[in-house]
């Protein structure tokens, strides 16, 4: 029996591994595509204004690697819109009368703009006037971005659930106001941090490439004038993000505290909390945070935690200890600890139960089931809940990858500065290696926020193991293998590509 | 708007939206003939940079019909994906091939060569058209699933304590572990498949007649025995299938209380109860015959592409409603018959359904601006000198 349960268990954790890694594949490559597309919306406005042909093969020669990434970025985005349907079963069936929603309208409003403007812009320099080909790049890029918004918003849903009920009904969650679910202020913040770091990894790009060319002394004016645009743009979006990257923190801190106290290693709350800088986790173990206070070797800066969190030097934050065991909050209200939550989702779960048999009957004790579960679904995920460290996401990666994802938005700056600055032939160095590395800081960003939310599909109301569809683990294993195999293929193929067309540079008069 | 009408109106778009899908497979039709229709490398490429220049439109409208399914029958997403894994998995791997394949085959550096990605193009022009032909035809012919809305309270109830994944707490369910290859042992969705994949082709032939001007195209023979040939195949394939499903029990709902019934006749019934749809249907049939033959007879004929195209569009989404419309159950169970799924107890709630009814009002929008740029992109047509001149693929 446990064999078999085993097998099950198994299948839930492929669903997400391929879950992860297609979701992980297309973020390599959709960065880049809302970066450059604004990179290219500008280099084709100057050639516009100037009527110079130095801007219109500037322009060209971006929108030439932009096409290579783009095409990788649809392939490996059309899988994960079917996933939720392929691997997430449950999930689809009680939240797609919400989550549907946000899905449909990318793709009326966001992905028609998008491929349909693409292929003026590929294909219309001479079928087009000048006019109708720079909105045609705009609005490419404008695609891709009201998509990001819409798949955003869905994403953000999970992360906080808003703007819905569950109809006992129905037996699913169904959707109260659009607006509510459009605008929360969670989804206005993931989109515009995520906007802004994409538009940073866009410029990191932009330097990266065309410092190469000044390191081989080829297509300077193209690359120095490149170099400008992408450095200026770069440390504006910078700027951006670190205003953005402090309000998300605040959100989490009020509607995933787990998150935040994994992202910190913060075992044990309370006030004035430092903000820790590094800390000795072992990244392969979770760490024991029902008996360690606080992580070894650490390196913090006072108060500056609770700053973050609550916008006080001295706030409150509380730890993963104090979120199992319940605590109370500045307001004078109290956070139910685990183990009554998963009393009260036991308590939902059999009103609902409970409720469906009766219904039809005409029995009198449908308002008191209808009560109950009411006061109770909120913790409805919790009663599919038997242990603590079930709802502690895995500390280490949370810890690391936000730590790579700041200081790498660090680095970024003092990059940007130095470009603009003095620029020397060790920063052009240091610009190439930044490539790599922005990818990395792209995918901690993702990581922190995915692995912060888990065991949740979505927050408090759906763990994985209750969202997934009827399969066998190895069905899953098999894809996941077969995607990892042709992904990995492809990029390879598109990084050498890439490398390729950068090597041949842009068609301008000075080689 | 009452619910019942934003059902039948959600059920129109999204069957509009398989029609669109199954018109812009002429993208797939023509690359299962890259190797055929062009003889030469040059040949070959123009063959790919027509396509080429409207793969997106296909990709995109299959990524909303699947948006919109999902939004307006969430439980058919997520019986149908969630149930015949194996079926849109691999209907899912050839476009993910199709996609990367325009951009990569032709550029520096490709380190698999530019025929891998033509065949990779030619895998999907079949395995596409085929296989989602197939599934449509699932919704006539019926799937092996069971739904039970309970499962996800009643088994939790009966084990609080299970610490691990119980299977049991899954809503639908496939009743075997084919996982939807089984599809492909019903004939009659083969049926349906080929027809789909012969249409495509005939579509692709006659897009390639439009739009592709160079002397070897020109020779009216290259696109005549192609379009010929498919227009054989398809129109057995397809008459067939209509056939078969004006003659065989259909799905049936009693309005009153849900329950599913098999009717001898029903998709007959269905069209001759709606009858404006039996008109439209047969005007999409002669648009279809018409600028097939047309095209045939007639070498300076290049708007054959339009008619079928038009033609087709009317066709299937009067094929598909069919399967809902007139208390009909579209996604039927084989294996549970009151299982199966109708469009009163899979839809969205009638406040989504509302919601989404207003974005859809920008849908006429959205055609017109795809209309201009088409129209600007495809005005002149597609010589080789082009393709050596400018971006191509």
């Amino acid at each position: 029996m446990t064999h078999l349960l085993n097998i099950d268990m198994a299948m839930v954790d492929w669903a997400r591994a391929q879950f992860a890694l297609t979701a992980i594949y297309h973020w390599l490559f959709v960065p880049l595509t809302l970066g450059l597309a604004v990179v290219m919306g500008i280099m084709e406005t100057l050639y516009y204004r100037t009527g110079k042909e130095f801007w219109k093969q500037t322009a060209q020669f971006w929108q030439r690697l932009f096409g290579i990434n783009f095409a990788m970025g649809i392939a490996t985005g059309i899988i994960l819109e079917f996933e939720f349907g392929t691997n997430w079963s449950n999930y689809s069936y009680l939240v797609g009368d919400i989550f549907g929603a946000p899905l449909a309208v990318e793709g009326i409003v966001a992905f028609f703009m998008e491929s349909t403007f693409v292929a003026v812009m590929f294909f219309g320099w001479k079928k087009v006037s000048k006019g109708f080909h720079l909105a045609s790049t705009w609005l490419t890029g404008l695609g891709a971005t009201i998509s990001a918004w819409w798949i955003l918003v869905a994403n953000s849903w999970m992360q906080h659930p808003v703007g819905q009920a569950f109809n006992p009904d129905t037996m699913r969650n169904e959707m109260t106001s659009f607006a509510e679910v459009a605008l929360s202020p969670v989804a206005v913040d993931k989109f515009v941090h995520t906007v802004l770091s994409a538009w940073v990894l866009g410029a990191v790009f932009v330097v990266g490439v065309s410092s190469w060319y000044l390191l081989k002394k080829r297509h300077q004016e193209f690359a120095c004038k490149s170099l400008r645009v992408g450095a200026i743009f770069g440390l504006i979006s910078s700027a951006l993000i670190m205003l953005s990257g402090h309000h998300s923190a605040y959100t989490v801190a009020q509607t995933q505290p787990m998150k935040l106290a994994a992202m910190e290693a913060l075992y044990k709350g309370g006030n004035d909390q430092a903000l820790t800088i590094i800390a000795g986790i072992n990244p392969f173990q979770q760490p024991d945070y029902e008996a360690e206070d606080e992580a070894p070797l650490k390196i913090a800066v006072p108060y500056a935690l609770s700053f973050l969190a609550t916008n006080d030097l001295h706030g409150y934050v509380p730890g993963v200890r104090d979120i199992l065991d319940g605590y109370t909050r500045p307001d004078g209200t109290r956070e139910l600890s685990l183990d009554e939550k998963i009393e009260r989702g036991r308590s939902a779960i059999s009103a609902l139960a409970e409720y469906r048999k009766q219904k039809g009957e005409g029995d009198s004790e449908l308002p008191a089931l209808q009560s109950s579960l009411k006061e109770n679904m909120p913790y409805f995920g919790y009663g599919y809940v038997t242990e603590r460290s079930q709802v502690v996401p895995y500390i280490p990666v949370c810890f690391y990858a936000f730590r790579v994802m700041v200081g790498g938005g660090c680095l970024f700056i003092l990059l940007f500065l130095i470009m603009l600055w003095k620029p020397k032939t060790w920063s052009y160095w240091l610009a190439i290696l930044c490539i790599p590395v922005a990818y990395i800081v792209s995918e901690a960003g993702w990581l922190v926020a995915e692995f912060g939310r888990q065991p949740w599909t979505i927050q408090d109301m759906l763990p994985t193991w209750v969202s997934v569809s009827q399969l066998g683990s190895s069905s899953v294993m098999i894809t996941f293998l077969l995607f990892l195999i042709l992904f990995t293929t492809l990029l390879a193929v598109e990084i050498n590509i890439m490398c390729k067309a950068i090597k041949k540079g842009p068609e301008t008069n000075n080689p | 708007m009452t619910y019942i009408f934003l059902q039948h109106y959600w059920c129109f778009v999204v069957a509009l939206l398989a029609a669109l899908l199954v018109f812009l497979m002429f993208v797939q039709g023509a690359n299962t003939l890259i190797f055929s229709l062009g003889r030469t490398a040059d040949e070959r490429r123009l063959v790919v940079n027509a396509t080429g220049r409207k793969w997106e439109f296909t990709f995109t409208t299959l990524v909303t019909f699947g948006g919109a399914f999902f939004a307006s029958y969430p439980l058919f997403y997520s019986t149908s994906f969630g149930g015949a894994y194996w079926l849109w998995m691999v209907i899912l791997f050839s476009f993910v091939l199709q996609a990367i394949s325009y951009e990569f085959q032709n550029k520096m550096g490709n380190l698999l060569g530019a025929k891998t990605f033509q065949w990779l193009l030619v895998l999907n022009g079949i395995l596409g058209p085929l296989l989602l032909g197939g599934a449509v035809a699932t919704f006539f012919t019926g799937s092996n699933f069971i739904v039970d809305k309970g499962n996800i309270v009643d088994s939790q109830i009966l084990n609080p304590q299970s610490s691990i994944f119980n299977p049991q707490l899954i809503i639908s369910r496939w009743a075997n572990a084919s996982h939807g290859l089984d599809a492909l042992l019903n004939p009659w969705n083969l049926v349906m498949g080929f027809a789909v994949f012969f249409l495509a082709r005939i579509l692709g032939c006659l897009y390639i007649h439009k739009q592709v001007e160079d002397k070897a195209f020109d020779n009216h023979n290259r696109i005549v025995q192609p379009l010929l040939r498919s227009t054989i195949l398809f129109l057995g394939f397809f008459l067939a299938f209509v056939a078969h499903i004006l003659t065989c029990e259909g799905y049936a709902v009693e309005p009153q209380t849900g329950v599913v019934f098999m009717e001898p006749y029903k998709y007959l019934h269905n069209l001759l109860d709606m009858w404006p749809l039996l008109v439209v249907l047969l005007i999409g049939v002669v648009f279809v015959l018409f600028g097939i033959l047309w095209s045939l007879t007639h070498k300076a004929y290049k708007r054959g592409f339009w008619v079928v195209g038009f033609g087709t569009v009317v066709t299937v989404t009067v094929l598909l409603l069919l399967t809902a419309w007139n208390d009909t159950a579209y996604y039927p169970s084989t294996a549970d018959l009151q299982s199966s799924l109708t469009m009163q107890n899979s839809s969205s709630s009638e406040f989504t359904l509302r919601t989404m009814f207003y974005v859809s009002l920008l849908i006429p929008f959205v055609l017109a601006y795809i209309v201009y740029a088409w129209r600007a992109i495809d005005k002149k047509e597609l010589t080789i000198d082009e393709i050596n001149a400018d971006h191509a693929y």
